[in-house]
């Protein structure tokens, strides 16, 4: 049995100004196994946007439906607490981390 | 004759137990979707290839799975259950977890509906792919007041369940609220009402509440959509349409079991049998086998009588329960029923109950059964 993620448009990008998005274990199945992938927009609200239309419905399972960032998930830019306003550059390190508190169940 | 196969929802992924035609020898196969909390996994009777599975990881947002090859790949759907904006003065809700999956009508193929935690009611007409507010229940004015604050909901959340589907009328279908009681609609969702009464709601303070109940499981029998059944928080219960109030059959069930639990399942074809799971609610509710001897109680005249059977099980020291989507029944003639323990073990039956046999152990928690062909 196995689990398909609808096929990517593009997984990584030819030209420099993409910032590099570290992603988690639990979410690697939509980026075919990359712990890092690159990504585009100016701010992390465009970011996660970006990675939603390559790797589809990833974004959902980081924000609500309300735009509300989940329980277990915290994004960081250059080490620091990150919400979807912050703004990002392609200088910029972007961490998607899934908490311990996870574990629970 | 065919094959029977079970589908397994557990805490930690799904399986699928494929027993042979006289459902004799069984093999487990799996894990789907390891590590994933499965509430329900669920084939479409309409199109034996299609089946989805309600799933969320420890850490991820829900989502919901589909297979159209028979369960050999599954794909994430494209837009899984989410409420839409609150109306003025609702509250916003977001979904924690798609609890239950049911197919649609038979006139409707590629409808299946959703029930999520919080209580809200989504519907796909693209076999599961993309999923969409029943807005008739999901905004309805006064669901905020049917269903309570979630915060104050069942410990592993308020939930709707037990989507029924009358089988003369698609428009005609029961839901199931823990916490907010059974509904009804008559059109197809845009308008519901309330259908508890009869029942007891021991922890409201107001007697003969409208609405506020905590069914557990409610069916209504696929031959005779008129006679409904109801595993409830307080009890066992019946209703024959047109009739409007629950009559609780648990009354009949011995006093040292009591009438308390999470499943029913029916006969498929009789409509006087069906088969409950006891659980201790007494005191602080441990939810346990009463007594750490688990049996099932079966009726044969409607609720009027009870018998234990235990003939296989655990005679005593076995402290599980059964949750309300893990048992379930097949059709053949001599009917199979089935049910998977909070300890990991599947029981199946292939005498109606009466003697029971291990077909499975060691697995996770297990959250839901459902038969497929």
């Amino acid at each position: 049995v196995a689990l398909h993620r609808a096929a990517l448009a593009t997984d990584s990008f030819a030209g420099d100004g993409y910032l590099k998005v570290y992603v988690p274990g639990p979410l690697r199945s939509y980026t075919k196994g990359k712990a890092e992938v690159e990504g585009d927009g100016e701010s992390l609200r465009e970011l996660l946007a970006d990675l939603d239309s390559r790797f589809p419905g990833m974004r959902f399972r980081m924000i609500d439906e309300h735009d509300g960032i989940r329980q277990h998930i915290r994004f960081f830019v250059n080490a620091e607490l990150a919400t979807l306003n912050t703004k990002i550059s392609p200088a910029d390190e972007v961490q998607i981390i899934c908490a311990l508190s996870g574990g629970r169940f | 004759m065919p094959h029977s196969k079970i589908l397994v929802g557990t805490k930690k992924g799904a399986f699928v137990i494929v027993g042979n035609p006289v459902r004799k020898k069984w093999s487990l196969h799996g894990p789907i979707l390891l590590g994933n909390i499965v509430y329900h996994f669920v084939q479409d009777p309409r199109d034996h290839k299609k089946m989805l599975i309600a799933a969320k990881a420890g850490h991820l947002g829900p989502t919901i799975y589909r297979s159209i090859n028979g369960g050999r790949t599954f794909y994430e759907a494209a837009k899984p259950p989410a409420f839409p904006a609150p109306m003025k003065g609702m509250m916003k809700l977001t979904v924690d977890h798609t609890f239950w999956l049911t197919p649609g009508h038979e006139s409707q193929p590629g409808v299946w509906f959703a029930g999520t935690s919080p209580q809200g009611l989504f519907r796909s007409e693209d076999h599961g792919d993309t999923w969409h507010s029943v807005d008739g229940f999901n905004k309805n004015p006064m669901r905020d007041k049917w269903c309570g604050d979630p915060k104050d909901g069942p410990p592993d959340g308020a939930r709707l369940h037990s989507i029924n589907i009358d089988p003369r009328n698609p428009e005609h279908m029961y839901v199931g609220c823990s916490m907010g009681g059974v509904f009804e609609t008559t059109d197809g969702g845009f308008h519901w009402a309330p259908l508890n009464k009869g029942c007891v709601a021991d922890f409201l303070p107001e007697k003969d509440a409208e609405y506020g109940h905590d069914p557990h499981c409610v069916r209504m029998h696929p031959l005779f959509p008129d006679r409904l059944y109801q595993q409830n928080h307080c009890g066992i219960y019946r209703m024959d349409r047109l009739k409007t109030d629950w009559k609780r059959i648990g009354k009949n069930m011995p006093k040292r079991i009591g009438d308390i639990g999470f499943p029913m399942v029916l006969h498929p074809r009789d409509p006087n049998i069906c088969w409950v799971f006891p659980m201790d609610g007494t005191e602080v509710w441990p939810r346990t086998s009463p007594g750490g001897r688990p049996a099932v109680f079966t009726t044969r005249d409607g609720g009027k009588s009870w018998s234990r059977k235990s003939d296989g099980l655990p005679a005593q020291n076995a402290w599980f329960t059964v949750y309300r989507q893990a048992m379930t029944a097949d059709d053949r003639k001599f009917v199979g029923v089935y049910f998977g323990t909070t300890g990991g073990e599947v029981y199946a039956s292939r005498d109606e109950g009466n003697t029971w046999r291990c077909i499975a152990r060691h697995l996770p928690r297990i959250h839901s059964l459902e038969m497929a062909t």
